[in-house]
């Protein structure tokens, strides 16, 4: 199997340590990296999708139940825009950001099994360790986009169709998913157990949700909540799905400004929790 | 040449120091064996020399780089079977080998070749397709060391190789490492708390006892140093760490073990 030591190239690595690698041979290696991770996740979740239909629950009883009821009372006032279209991407938001926030359950798991040792032991950047799991837990939330399109849809939502504003929402679902699951890797390498993870966990997801205009708009709360709403990173995500998701709407803060919130959040965050990761094994 | 090659290597959590002063030295084509109670120190010196630790103080290094400065470097020269399960039970064991070829920049053309010649090397040929979570304890262990090989390491480093295995199933890996070793060379740094493993399988050895190595030298030499007639390496251990049970690892350490054996299991 293995060629003999007196064979030429014995390792693969013969080739790095003679030519060290520029910048450019950095940049593309830490892509590369970052998409096999990405697959190995992809790959899991190939062989047990069964994940993707429970969690599929939860959106849609928002939309059926939650959104039906407020949309008849009109106690929330959202302007020209019906409640239920006013919602429809908020809970995406949502759909997102609760999915992405336990991606940091599994790699306690994976840190308690021993999978975790093998990847840090490997030749990857500890940053695309990071960034392709947060980019699988965007694949993951791109199921539930479709779903909440298709929902939206029966409800009558007015959705825009346009090709430009799909890939946006597609880019916006993969950023915002990996947003969100970079925080949560992060809480899991300071907490490293799974009881104590699941107690932040929770404590994280309601006020996220709450304390943004995924569900009501920021004029009509007390002013100390709009504070809050105006540094969570989910109001961004939400305006920019509300602006292209829907006919008509623009985008309340630029979407460039949405974009670039988002991109800066996450780079940070891969950033630090890339340093914090190799904590989880000592 | 010494392919592994420690110098005051030191590391403390907090108040506790768990390795103390190592220095040793390991020789290319060698299989070196860490011995010594739960607790003594092994993996910790493991995750160190495969970087996944830092050390505190003291140097390392491994096929002739810094385990620190390095890092990357010492990565791509090493395989690591660590004491904890590292294969994925919810993909196939074919999955498991091609994704750790591709972190390792085993080149595209060779990359299926090279993963189909791991698993029937190790004998895994017939099982690849099917999902590892329904492999025996035995064959992840084979297929962790198909995985740990994928890229031609020079030195293999495995930590409690055998911990869980059944009889069997142990006497297999034991079979597997000396078959590695003359088909290919390859240096291999082992742990175990095992002394018959430690005498069959390790051209040296070293004690730990509480962080520090207290004795080092071929198994032979070992029992010779020991003043009993016919000591077994049993002997010799107990001379030169006293009470097995003084020294037994922490709750952490114990349930890792058991988990780790009953997943094998």
């Amino acid at each position: 199997m293995i060629p003999r030591q007196q064979d030429v190239q014995r390792n693969d690595s013969d080739k790095w340590l003679n030519d060290r690698p520029t910048l450019a041979g950095n940049v593309a290696e830490f892509i590369y990296k970052t998409f096999v991770v990405t697959e190995l996740e992809v790959r899991k979740l190939g062989h047990d999708p069964t994940q993707l239909f429970t969690r599929a629950v939860q959106p849609a009883l928002w939309l059926l139940v939650f959104g039906q009821v407020f949309t008849r009372i009109r106690a929330i006032p959202t302007g020209n825009l019906s409640y239920i279209d006013f919602m429809t991407p908020g809970i995406l938001a949502q759909s997102i950001l609760f999915m992405a926030i336990f991606n940091g359950l599994s790699i306690i798991w994976e840190r308690d099994l021993g999978i975790l040792h093998k990847l840090l032991v490997s030749p990857t950047p500890r940053v695309a360790l990071v960034l392709g799991k947060a980019i699988a837990a965007g694949i993951r939330s791109l199921s539930q986009a479709i779903l909440i399109y298709g929902l939206g849809y029966l409800l009558g939502v007015g959705i825009d169709w346009g090709l430009l504003s799909l890939l946006g929402v597609i880019a916006a679902v993969l950023l915002g998913a990996s947003l969100f699951s970079t925080l949560s890797l992060i809480v899991a390498c300071l907490v490293k157990t799974h009881e104590r993870f699941m107690g932040i966990g929770q404590l994280l997801t309601m006020p996220l949700f709450f304390a943004s205009n995924a569900i009501y708009p920021i004029e009509i709360m007390p002013p100390w909540l709009q504070v809050l709403s105006y540094i969570n990173p989910l109001t961004y995500l939400v305006d920019v799905l509300r602006s292209l998701m829907l006919l008509g709407e623009t985008s309340t803060y630029s979407l460039t400004l949405d974009f670039g919130i988002l991109l800066a959040v996450t780079a940070v965050l891969s950033i630090i929790c890339g340093r914090l990761y190799p904590n989880l094994v000592r | 040449m010494a392919v592994v090659e420690t110098h005051n290597l030191t590391k403390r959590f907090g108040q506790q120091t768990a390795v103390d002063r190592l220095t040793l030295a390991v020789e290319t084509g060698e299989v070196f064996g860490l011995l010594g109670p739960n607790g003594a120190g092994k993996s910790t010196v493991i995750k160190m020399l495969t970087t996944l630790i830092p050390a505190t103080t003291g140097a390392a290094r491994v096929a002739g780089f810094d385990v620190s400065r390095d890092r990357t470097t010492v990565q791509r020269l090493i395989g690591y079977v660590p004491q904890a399960l590292s294969v994925d039970g919810t993909l196939t064991g074919y999955e498991n080998l091609l994704v750790v070829a591709k972190l390792y920049n085993v080149p595209r053309a060779k990359r299926l070749s090279r993963v189909r010649s791991a698993l029937s090397y190790v004998g895994l040929a017939d099982v690849a397709d099917r999902l590892v979570r329904t492999y025996s304890g035995g064959m992840i262990r084979r297929l962790e060391i198909a995985q740990a090989l994928l890229h031609h390491p020079r030195v293999l480093f495995m930590d409690e190789p055998t911990v869980g295995l059944d009889p069997v199933a142990r006497k297999a890996m034991w079979e597997l490492v000396q078959q590695l070793r003359a088909d290919y060379g390859t240096t291999i740094f082992l742990t175990t708390h095992f002394m018959d493993e430690a005498d069959t399988l390790c051209d040296r050895v070293a004690i730990m006892h509480l962080g520090q190595v207290v004795v080092t030298g071929t198994p032979q030499e070992l029992k010779t140093s020991v003043k009993e007639q016919d000591a077994s390496l049993d002997d010799v251990f107990i001379h030169y760490t006293g009470d097995y049970l003084a020294a037994a690892g922490d709750y952490r350490d114990t349930s890792a073990t058991r988990r780790t054996a009953q997943r094998l299991g």
